[in-house]
Formats: structure tokens, C-alpha cells, sequence
């Protein structure tokens, strides 16, 4: 049987695993955490699989001993020993541990905020954003992005409009589910100021797969101000070519579905477009903040996007749809 | 036939009795015979080729899968037919693939391990095939007709709702699942009945096989598994058909609901699949080793322990959902306790190896890839039952490459072993072992190519269910590994189905017992006769077949009826002989049973009218089925 040497199991799991370990720190990434929740569940993590390691290594070390190694009597005691001691005992405490360590980690979630909230919801497919400062009456509105000040615990409440969505950004912690007809909650403490990508883990139809946004984790000052800037209207058309695309917006009835804050546009259908130009991407994290992105995105969304909502302004002229792109960009 | 040895002087009465008895239990032949067939030999392979064969077609759904997720932002699929492609290789895996596969092996394999000469209700093993043919065809055929439905295999409401999925699919899915699951159903309401009351005299349950205790394991987990899967079904058809609103937040039904049903099926069905695996690689260590397995009471009481366990986790599955803590803590503790009878099971196999002169032909080749696969699976699972941790990885490639490691470690693995190790009981003839071991070697090696990337991937932040991902994430180069895994491991497969189509006409002649196996099934010919065994046995403990050997002779039961089909009936705990039943003749009324059934099913998707239309015609083809045999037969 000379094969079996080759497909000898204990050989090739572990050269993989080395294989992979170097790069794990895409902008995704749950193993480059930049957040309290995170940091706590990579060193779960890390600690998980380098008990795994040695378990695995030690049953099929024990397995190959004993089939190839010292194949002579089977000591009777000896086994009965292993069954109970490896079987019930061992993995009875491993896993009490496990559990309580566990344990300790779960109410953080539920660690309440420090006077920030914020309320997402999901739509199809893209997310709604609500900033609620503390003692705010009325939440400053935008879409798409979700900016965060470090070093500080946020409240995040969150929703979902027509389908179950499930919010998360795995540099910063776990994900939590958004239900129609229910609000979850969850908090967030980012430590490390940066982007980070988030995206939708609940399959929610079509553009599941192109439902993403961008985390802006911001020094307190400059999440202060920033949030000011986020809360006043839109600024006014900075040339004639953002104003003629202000007017190709306004009489294509863009407002219906779409608000810009300080024009006559209050749609509430759609993502809130007043700083749309300051976003990091649009499309809900699917296409970088240019005029030409822009004016793609408007011709052919369902292109981009399988499903969408939006109806294509192919017919628009192109003279037209550049002004339009134009004044959208400029809308910082 | 070495057990009817007929005795010196009578040889010529004893092979005239044989050959009556042997008519009596024939099956008719030709087309038109072959919808009459009871016999449970017949039905056991039947469900087994066609599971195989939607195992085949699933994969092929699975390569074009990894072929769309090749390169970021691809087009092989578009994503409505993506989704359509991910619901069908789900779902079919998973209902027409595995739970009929492990069904099947135990139809085929049940009776004769406890020594019986069919099922207790042969006919209603006929109608559980027909009903899962029928069910099975008209659900695949829904993706070619690019009908199928698209809102993943778990079918999460809203998503599956009237308003979101539109068009037959997802009516498909609920009328179809629910008509399978019959299938599943009958499968094991006459497995439980076969096993408690057509074992063999002396077989009492602390002889039986460990695989007929995980098949009677997975038969009662079946039993109460499937109905809250039926019943959920039934909610969201009768959702979609008939407005009924229990999934309906703003008329006061609840998603979650739909969530805590599906998985209070969905995580035991997992266990369902799991189980008997672990009986057929209990029996191919116990030969392989040629030592009885180590720890038999320890054994039962770990798969036993592994069923009711099963049904205490399914919460695992909504570590997310925001319920309280204190209920997932529960859930968790649970979750990780499930591995504490795996890993006895685990144990007990190595005591039984332990010493042992192993054999290492191609079934136990399987089977150690089987450890060292499951093994792994294992381990991910304790650490996606923590909840802390689960909400990370949760509906990421991190549970992709968990549970595929569960599965076609837990398994597949084993029905392969299984495949080489019953092949020549059931055809008569080996499969080839060099060809049996580059499949076993091309798999294991494609196997952990395509799916060992995906926990990094997953850990990477790359979600479940996407059809595509944008370049710079980092992904790309893991993905196209597990797509070259995944073409390795199609081609592993490949040789595996080559090589059983060519050894049914070329393969070595096998013998009644080729790998000097302990158990029932093969003291008889292969394959088995007509009626499995031309006098049923008598045992004393669990390894008859090597007792025989050492004494020389057996101990068989004599009288039974040569002119109709009769069986042994004996007690629940001791098997001491009780009565004889006689089991019905081959019938072609299952069949229509079946087909007026599923006109009632399918035609529900367009009119509630077919309810009313399929259950008058399920009746009248029911009132055929039993019509009371001829008054000699029933003396």
C-alpha cells in the first residue's frame, strides 16, 4: 500500500495553513482589527486556532502511532484511559473554558454608548444613515458611509426597510442582523482612526454582493467637525456647469427619490445625496467618488447594479449628464 | 449459495425448493415491470444511483460557481442566475443528495445486515422512491427552465415572500421540499419498524451493527426533525398562495419564526447526514482492522448522544439576530458539548485500529481521509459555536469552508468508502484499487485545495452568497485557488464514477465475501439473492461471520414458506422469534400513489383546487394499494 504514505492527511493541512498565514490585513479584514470588539475577537481567534492546531495534530499523531508506529498490543487500560480522559474530561474542560472565556467577551455588545447614536438601515441595497448626537431632536441624514469617532463607544440601532440585511465591519467588530419590523442594537469602539470597509453578510437578493460601504473611524475634533459640516445644506453650484447640472437634477425630477438638502429635491426613496460628493464611493461602496463614476452610475445603474431601484438615464445628453456628474461631485 | 448447503441425499429437493422460493421473491421484468419493484434491494440502489446522480449535477452547479468567482466582477453568471445556481446546488445537496443517499444505503443495506429478507413495508418503500424521483426531477429541472428559486436554500423570509420573490421559484422550493420530505418520512418510519422487529433470532439490540444503530439513530432524528421543516414550508407556500401572513411583520407574523423552524430542521439534518457516516466508517475500520470495534456501548451511546444533542443547537445558526444573551450562552454550551461524543466515537475507532494488522485498500484510504477532513470541520465548528466569535466569521467563507469540511469530510468521504467497500456486495464485482485510490488521493488533495483558502477568506471579510467581489480586497488569488481545488476535486470524483461504471462489467469477481467482513450482508451471494438469504440466520453476538468461520458451520432458521414472501418477526430487546409476517407482492399502485400525489403538490403552486383534485386521487390509488390480498395468502 504505497500510496497511503502519500495521502498521508497529517501532511498537507498544516503546509497550507503556513502558506496562508502572511497576508491578512485587506481592508476587510477581521485578523487586522481596529477596534476594541475586533481586537478581542482576533486574540479569541489566534488563541481558537492554535488549540486547534494541536488537537488536530495530536489526534492524528495518535492515530498514525498507533496504525504505523507501534502497531504491537493494544494495552486494554491504556485505551479505555484515552477514551474517557480524551474523549469526556479533556474536551469537557477545553470547552468550560472556551465557554466562559466566551462569556466574558459577550456583553460587549451590549456596553452602552457614549452619547453618539446612530441608526442604519437597509435598504435594497444600499444603507441609510442617521447620526443622533447626543441630545439631538432631529438626526443629521446620509447614506452609504458610516463615520465614527475613535476612542469612543457609539451606539449603533439598526433596521432594515424590506429584506434582512445584516450590518458589519469586520475591522471593528461583529456584524449584528437588520430586520424589517424590528430594531437590533449594537455598539462599536474603533480605536485606530483609518477606512475600513464594511459589507452585507445576509444574503438580501440580487446585488447582495454589491451592497458594501465605507467606515471613516476619525479623531473626536475631526469627527466634531465633520458632523457640523455633514448637518448643513448643500453648498450652492460653485460655477455654470454645476448650476445647468443643478437644473438637469431638479427638472428630471431626481428629487423625488433623492433629497438634497437646500435645493427643492426632499425625495426620500433613495440615498440622501447633499455631501454625496465627500463620500469615499458611491454605489453603496461599489464605485470610486468621480465625475465619470458618476456619470456612469446615472446612465446605467441597473448595469452596475443588477436590480436596482433607479431607473437608467441613458437618454440623458451627454452635455447634460456631465453637468449633472459635475455638480453632484462638487457637492462636498 | 453457502448457507443452503443442501444436505447429502435431498440435494435435489433442497435446489428445487430453492429455486421456488427464489421465483416467489423474483421482481418482474421489463419496462413496465420495473414500476412494480418492492423488493428492498431494488429501492435501496435505485436511491442510491439517483441520489449519485444529483450529486453529479450539483457539483457541476459548484464548478460553475467557482468559475464565476474565478476573477472579481466576472460574468460566467449573471447574478439572478447565480442565485438561482447557489439555491439549486444547496438545496439539491442537500435534500436530494444526501439525505436520499444515506436512506438508500440503509433500504439497501438494513435488512440484510440484520439478517431480514425485505423492509417491513415494501410497497411504502416504493412509493417514499417514487415520491422522491418525482420530486427531485421537477425541482432540478426548474434551473434549466431558469425557474428555480433564487432566494438561497434556507429560504430567509422576507426575501422568499410573495413580494420579493416573485415568479414559481421559491413556490417550487416549498411544494417540492415538503413532498420530499414524505419520502424522507416513510424511509424511516419502516427503517425504525425493520430494525426493532426483523432482526434475525439472537440479534438482540446490543449485537446489532453500529451501522444499523446509526441508521435507527438517523431514522427517529428524521422523524422529528422533518415535520418542522414541513411545517415551515407549508407556512411560507400557504404565505405565498393563499395570503396567509405567518411570516408577515406588518400583520403580526414574524421572520424569525421562519428562521427558528428551518433550523430547528436544518442543524439536526446535518446530524441526519452525519450519523450514518459514522456507521459506515465503523464498519469498514471494524474489517479493515479484522478486530470487533473497541468500546461498542460506548459507540451507541456517543451516536445516540450525537442525535438528541442535535436538537438543542439550532440557535447557532442566529448568533446574530440580536437574541438575549443568556439564550445564546445555552446555545453555545450546547454547540461545543456536540463535539464530546464525536470525539469518543474518534477514540473508540483508534482503540479498535490500535495493534491491529490494518488493511489498507481503497475503503480505508477514504476513511482516513474521512479523520483527518472531519477532524478539521470539528475543530472550526467549536470555534464558530462561540458566540463571540461567530459573529466575525457568521455568513462568511469561514462557514462555507466549516461546514464543507463537515459534510464531504463527514459524509462524503465515508458514502465513497462506502461505495468501494458495498460495490461488489451489491454488484458482485470489485472496483479497480488503483484507479479507487488516485480518486481517493485527487479528492483529498482538491478537496482541501478548494476549501481551505475559504477560511481566510472568510476571516478576510469575503461574505457568503455574493456572486461576485470587487478586485483589491485581497480575495483574488485565494479564489482562484479553490477553484483550481474545486476542478481537482471534480476530476477525483470523476475517476471514482468511472471506475464503478467500468467494474459492473470488468471489474474482478467478487465473491460472497471479498474483505472478510463480520456482518449479515455478506453471508449471502453477490449480489444478494432474490430473497436475501435462502434460509435466515440465527447469531450470538456481533461478528457472526467470523464465528461461523472459526466453528465451521451456521446456525440457520429453517420452515419458512417457499411459495410467499415471509420473514422472521422477532422481540424488541432480544430478537427471541415472535412470528412470521408475510410481506406484500410487487405492485405497480405505489407508483400511481406517488404521481397522483405529486399532481397535488406541483398543481398547488397554480390553483388550491389540486388539494382537493390529489387527495380523492391519492385516496382511490391508496384503496388498490390496500386492497386485501387473496384469503390463502393471509392465513
Amino acid at each position: 500500500m504505497t500510496s497511503w504514505r502519500v495521502t498521508r492527511p497529517g501532511i498537507f493541512a498544516p503546509c497550507l495553513l503556513l502558506l496562508l498565514l502572511p497576508a491578512c490585513d485587506g481592508p476587510q479584514s477581521a485578523l487586522a482589527p481596529a477596534g476594541r470588539e475586533a481586537e478581542l475577537l482576533a486574540d479569541l481567534f489566534w488563541i481558537m486556532l492554535a488549540g486547534a492546531v494541536v488537537l488536530w495534530l495530536a489526534i492524528n499523531g495518535l492515530m498514525f502511532y498507533v496504525t504505523r508506529i507501534n502497531v504491537g498490543h493494544m494495552p486494554r487500560r491504556l485505551a479505555e484511559g484515552i477514551i474517557i480522559g480524551g474523549g469526556i474530561v479533556f474536551p469537557v474542560i477545553v470547552l468550560a473554558a472556551l465557554l466562559g472565556y466566551g462569556l466574558t467577551l459577550m456583553p460587549l455588545t451590549r456596553v452602552p454608548g457614549d452619547g453618539l447614536r446612530i441608526r442604519v438601515t437597509g435598504e435594497q441595497w444600499w444603507w441609510r444613515v442617521e447620526y443622533w448626537p447626543e441630545g439631538a431632536e432631529a438626526p443629521v441624514v446620509a447614506a452609504n458611509e458610516v463615520r465614527l469617532p475613535s476612542g469612543r463607544r457609539t451606539d449603533i440601532e439598526l433596521a432594515a426597510h424590506e429584506v434582512i440585511h445584516s450590518f458589519w465591519i469586520p475591522a471593528l467588530g461583529g456584524k449584528t442582523d437588520m430586520f424589517p419590523g424590528r430594531d437590533t442594537l449594537m455598539t462599536l469602539e474603533p480605536l485606530t482612526p483609518g477606512v475600513y470597509r464594511g459589507q452585507c453578510a445576509e444574503f438580501c437578493g440580487e446585488s447582495h454582493a454589491l451592497m458594501a460601504f465605507q467606515a471613516v473611524v476619525l479623531p473626536e475634533e475631526e469627527f466634531a467637525d465633520w458632523l457640523e459640516a455633514e448637518a448643513a445644506p448643500a453648498r450652492p453650484p460653485s460655477g455654470p456647469l454645476e448650476a445647468a447640472g443643478q437644473e438637469v437634477f431638479l427638472a428630471q425630477g431626481c428629487g423625488a427619490c433623492h433629497t438634497v438638502r437646500g435645493t427643492p429635491a426632499t425625495g426620500a426613496v433613495g440615498p440622501d445625496l447633499t455631501h454625496v460628493g465627500s463620500r469615499l464611493t458611491i454605489g453603496a461602496g461599489t464605485l470610486p467618488p468621480t465625475a465619470e463614476a458618476l456619470a456612469n452610475w446615472i446612465a446605467h445603474p441597473g448595469t452596475i447594479k443588477p436590480g436596482v431601484e433607479m431607473p437608467s438615464y441613458d437618454e440623458l445628453a451627454p452635455d447634460d449628464l456631465a453637468a449633472l456628474a459635475a455638480w453632484l461631485e462638487g457637492l462636498e | 449459495m453457502s448457507d443452503a448447503r443442501p444436505l447429502e441425499g435431498s440435494q435435489r429437493d433442497a435446489a428445487a425448493e430453492f429455486a421456488k422460493l427464489e421465483r416467489t421473491w423474483q421482481s418482474p421484468e421489463g419496462f413496465l415491470g420495473w414500476f412494480t419493484h418492492v423488493n428492498h434491494t431494488n429501492i435501496g440502489r435505485r436511491f442510491v444511483v439517483t441520489s449519485g446522480v444529483f450529486f453529479l449535477l450539483s457539483g457541476i452547479l459548484a464548478l460553475i460557481m467557482r468559475l464565476q468567482l474565478l476573477t472579481p466582477l466576472n460574468d460566467v453568471l449573471d447574478p439572478e442566475t447565480y442565485s438561482q445556481v447557489m439555491t439549486v446546488h444547496g438545496t439539491a445537496m442537500m435534500f436530494l443528495f444526501a439525505i436520499p443517499a444515506m436512506e438508500g444505503v440503509g433500504i439497501y443495506l438494513v435488512p440484510l445486515m440484520v439478517g431480514a429478507r425485505d423492509m417491513a413495508f415494501p410497497r411504502l418503500n416504493a412509493f417514499g422512491y417514487y415520491v422522491y424521483l418525482i420530486g427531485g426531477v421537477t425541482f432540478f429541472v426548474s434551473l434549466p427552465l431558469g425557474l428555480a428559486p433564487n432566494a438561497g436554500w434556507f429560504n430567509y423570509v422576507p426575501l422568499s415572500g410573495r413580494e420579493f420573490a416573485e415568479g414559481y421559484g421559491v413556490d417550487i422550493w416549498t411544494t417540492m421540499i415538503t413532498f420530499i420530505e414524505i419520502s424522507a418520512l416513510t424511509a424511516a418510519v419502516e427503517l425504525i419498524v425493520t430494525i426493532f422487529k426483523l432482526r434475525v433470532p439472537g440479534m438482540s439490540l446490543n449485537r446489532m451493527p453500529i451501522f444499523v444503530w446509526t441508521i435507527l439513530v438517523m431514522s427517529f432524528m428524521i422523524m422529528f426533525a422533518m415535520p418542522s421543516v414541513i411545517v415551515a414550508s407549508a407556512f411560507l407556500m400557504m404565505d405565498r398562495l393563499i395570503e396567509t401572513q405567518f411570516f408577515v411583520p406588518e400583520m403580526g407574523g414574524s421572520v424569525l419564526l421562519w428562521q427558528h423552524l428551518f433550523w430547528f430542521f436544518g442543524h439536526p439534518e446535518v446530524y441526519i447526514i452525519l450519523v450514518p457516516a459514522l456507521g459506515i466508517v465503523t464498519s469498514i475500520v471494524v474489517t479493515f482492522s479484522q478486530r470487533p470495534v473497541f468500546g461498542y456501548t460506548a459507540l451507541v451511546l456517543a451516536v445516540v448522544g450525537v442525535g438528541m444533542v442535535s436538537f438543542g443547537l439550532w440557535v447557532h445558526h442566529m448568533y446574530t439576530t440580536g437574541l438575549p444573551l443568556m439564550g445564546r450562552s445555552f446555545f453555545q454550551a450546547a454547540s461545543a458539548m456536540i463535539s464530546i461524543p464525536a470525539g469518543v466515537q474518534i477514540y473508540c475507532w483508534i482503540a479498535t485500529m490500535w495493534g491491529a494488522k490494518i488493511r489498507f485498500a481503497t475503503p480505508m484510504l477514504w476513511v482516513l481521509g474521512f479523520f483527518a477532513i472531519f477532524i478539521t470541520g470539528g475543530l472550526t465548528g467549536v470555534m464558530v459555536a462561540s458566540v463571540p466569535f461567530d459573529r466575525q466569521v457568521h455568513d462568511t467563507y469561514f462557514v462555507v469552508a466549516h461546514f464543507h469540511y463537515v459534510l464531504v469530510g463527514g459524509a462524503v468521504f465515508p458514502l465513497m468508502a462506502g461505495l468501494y467497500y458495498w460495490f461488489p456486495k451489491a454488484s458482485g464485482r470489485l472496483m479497480d484499487e488503483r484507479l479507487g485510490k488516485w480518486s481517493c488521493v485527487l479528492v483529498f488533495v482538491g478537496f482541501n485545495l478548494a476549501f481551505f483558502p475559504m477560511h481566510q477568506l472568510g476571516l478576510e471579510g469575503m461574505p457568503r452568497r455574493v456572486y461576485t467581489y470587487l478586485p483589491g480586497l485581497g480575495w483574488d488569488w485565494m479564489n482562484q485557488l479553490a477553484t483550481l481545488g474545486a476542478f481537482t476535486l471534480a476530476g477525483g470524483f470523476g475517476l471514482t464514477f468511472w471506475n464503478a461504471i467500468r467494474s459492473l462489467r470488468r471489474g474482478e469477481i467478487a465473491g460472497d465475501n471479498p474483505w472478510d467482513a463480520p456482518t449479515l450482508e455478506w453471508a449471502t451471494t453477490s449480489p444478494p439473492l432474490n430473497c436475501n438469504f435462502a434460509r435466515q440466520a440465527v447469531v450470538r453476538n456481533s461478528e457472526p461471520l467470523w464465528t461461523w468461520k472459526e466453528e465451521n458451520r451456521r446456525t440457520v432458521v429453517d420452515g419458512l414458506s417457499t411459495t410467499r414472501r415471509e420473514t422472521i418477526v422477532t422481540t424488541l430487546l432480544d430478537a427471541r422469534p415472535q412470528s412470521v409476517q408475510i410481506l406484500p407482492s410487487p405492485t405497480p399502485w405505489p407508483f400511481f400513489s406517488a404521481v397522483a400525489a405529486s399532481i397535488c403538490f406541483f398543481g398547488l403552486i397554480f390553483s388550491p383546487w389540486f388539494y382537493v383534485i390529489g387527495v380523492f386521487a391519492t385516496f382511490v390509488t391508496f384503496t388498490f394499494w390496500f386492497l386485501p390480498r387473496k384469503r390463502e395468502e393471509v392465513v
